[in-house]
């Protein structure tokens, strides 16, 4: 397999075309924060059993998932996500430890850079109701009004802040 | 139709063909790039707009195919997942969102995608991830406000802007291929290469716009499923070319009475009615439910006949018409109406002594009728709640 890039609008046609699968197959989109979720979940349950029991928003979470929080569809998916990008990493030879990051910033700022912008979307992702994938992507596909008005929130936001943090991956 | 889970795949499956779509989204976001910071966070600094394209190419194909779908009557779009609208989280958690993007140069899915292949900033970033989403669950007491203010439902948006969902494909479409063309240029520009317009890359750029704008034009022009149905059920009424097979009264009682499981004796008249009094053993399908899909099961199948029945036998002849383009159901309507039924068999006078034979013999076979009538009732208790296969919405989104 090349080791360039798909053509863009290729790989966009497959994953429109696989959205549309997975909605006609499960009736709901794809996703990747809810994963996240489920596991910051399952780790508060098994470190703080007593803090599980009687904070809300697990309380709340427990009625809704009664099956526990890793009997999810989106865990078992993104356990596919894992897999897949595995795969087309190692066929087109893309696979290796490595830190990608701006030519003005060293190794340190990348990785604290990371987890700060981590923290930003993980909690953002949680008011929002889902990230890219499961907010904007899937909302777009069926038409969801929130899941459009939160796309337009994210792109106009990160434009809008592009220029601040220009420092972080331009020259 | 679809959804296929529940109903024709199991919940328990759901979980093994999650893991198969999760496979082929990885694969295809990692071929795409996307397990590249570099080339995510390019679209915002304009050297690389391969998200923007490779996002609204996906999200256009998806509604268009869903909307196609839909129309066709392959998917009840009543029962797919629709992301509720709430509208302060979906601004402020966009825009914190937006903020992580810039900053953390992934979104959670390119991040898992770039850190299966090792990237290490990756792994960095769903660290992060969790611990944001740990500081929303620990603080939830304090967020719950904004988290569940101004609920609107699921809407979708067509609706909101009174569109049809055709005519907000099509804007979306244009909406997105212009930015294509624009972004292109954009990146060219930046990226110090000339634009050039080859006979061959125009062709080549216009064979998805062309197919999307034909699909949407063909949906909008052509009639859905249901507008079919009864464009056919008004044809066929017009012509008066359509033959019903009726039973009698008498039939049917003797038929409940003695083989109550091989008829689906169904009232289409309107809840409440039902509720007021109905033929013993039937089951409620209002007329304006009849094409709903908990129902089509009624239809599709051949070992029960169906026996419609309303309060005038036009209502009765719609009901068994709708039916009879939905399955290979074998469908009968009633002769008399509901009111006639009940007087038959539940509102009997006594034929006086001077009757003629044939009187006192409807006349005991009636009343006995219905006293057996009432005791399967009793007894069916229990047999008799039609099992409705309650139609279940899906369950998505991230939440």
């Amino acid at each position: 397999m090349s080791k360039t890039y798909m053509n863009p609008y290729i790989a966009g046609l497959f994953l429109g075309f696989l959205l549309i699968i997975t909605v006609y197959i499960t009736g709901r989109g794809l996703g990747a924060s809810g994963a996240m979720k489920s596991v910051v979940v399952a780790s508060v349950q098994e470190a703080f059993p007593q803090h599980h029991e009687q904070a809300k928003f697990y309380k709340e979470y427990k009625a809704e998932n009664p099956d526990g929080p890793l009997k999810n569809w989106l865990v078992f998916e993104v356990v596919g996500v894992i897999i897949g990008a595995l795969l087309s990493g190692i066929l087109a030879e893309r696979v290796a430890f490595k830190l990608e990051r701006g030519v003005r910033v060293n190794n340190l700022t990348r990785i604290l850079t990371a987890i700060a912008g981590g923290m930003l979307f993980g909690f953002g992702s949680q008011l929002g109701r889902g990230c890219t994938s499961g907010s904007a992507l899937s909302g777009m596909g069926v038409m969801s009004l929130g899941g459009i008005i939160t796309m337009f929130a994210i792109f106009g936001s990160a434009y809008g802040l592009a220029y601040f943090f220009r420092k972080l991956w331009l020259k | 139709m679809a959804p296929l889970v529940p109903d024709i795949i199991s919940e328990d499956f759901n979980f093994i063909i999650a893991l198969l779509i999760g496979i082929a989204f990885g694969f295809i976001l990692e071929q795409a790039g996307f397990s590249s910071t570099k080339k995510l966070v390019g679209l915002f600094y304009g050297y690389d707009f391969t998200v923007l394209k490779v996002f609204f190419t996906a999200g256009v194909t998806a509604m268009i195919g869903i909307m196609v779908l839909g129309h066709l009557g392959w998917l009840d779009l009543q029962l797919i997942y629709i992301n509720p609208t709430f509208l302060w989280s979906a601004i402020v958690g966009g825009l914190i969102m937006g903020a992580g993007f810039i900053i953390g140069g992934f979104c959670p899915g390119t991040s898992v995608c770039a850190a299966a292949i090792g990237k290490l900033d990756a792994m960095a970033f769903i660290f992060g991830s969790l611990l944001g989403i740990l500081v929303f669950t620990e603080a939830y007491p304090l967020l719950e406000g904004i988290y569940k203010a101004e609920a609107w439902g699921p809407v979708r948006i067509n609706e909101f802007l009174g569109l049809s969902p055709q005519l907000f494909a099509f804007l979306m479409s244009m909406m997105a291929f212009a930015a294509f063309f624009v972004t292109t240029r954009i990146e060219n520009k930046i990226n110090g290469r000339i634009t050039q317009y080859s006979k061959s890359l125009i062709i080549k750029n216009s064979i998805l716009p062309s197919l999307a704008i034909i699909v949407i034009v063909i949906t909008s022009l052509s009639p859905n499923r249901e507008e079919l149905i009864l464009k056919r059920i008004s044809e066929a009424e017009r012509q008066k070319k359509c033959k019903f097979r009726e039973i009698t009264a008498d039939k049917l009682a003797s038929e409940i009475v003695n083989s109550h499981y091989n008829i689906n004796v169904i009232d289409v008249r309107d809840s409440a009615s039902f509720n007021k009094w109905h033929i013993p053993m039937a089951i409620n399908i209002p007329l304006n439910d009849l094409l709903n899909s908990e129902f089509r099961s009624y239809f599709t199948q051949t070992h029960k006949r169906n026996i419609f029945y309303a309060d005038n036998d036009t209502v009765a002849k719609k009901a068994c018409l709708k039916a009879k383009y939905m399955g290979k159901s074998d469908n009968y309507i009633l002769k008399e109406s509901t009111l006639t039924f009940y007087n038959m068999f539940f509102n009997l006078s006594k034929p006086s002594a001077l009757s003629v034979k044939e009187d006192k013999d409807t006349y005991r076979f009636r009343e006995k009728a219905a006293r057996e009538m009432n005791n399967m009732v009793k007894s069916l208790k229990n047999v008799n709640t039609p099992v409705l296969k309650s139609a279940k919405k899906a369950k998505g989104g991230c939440s």
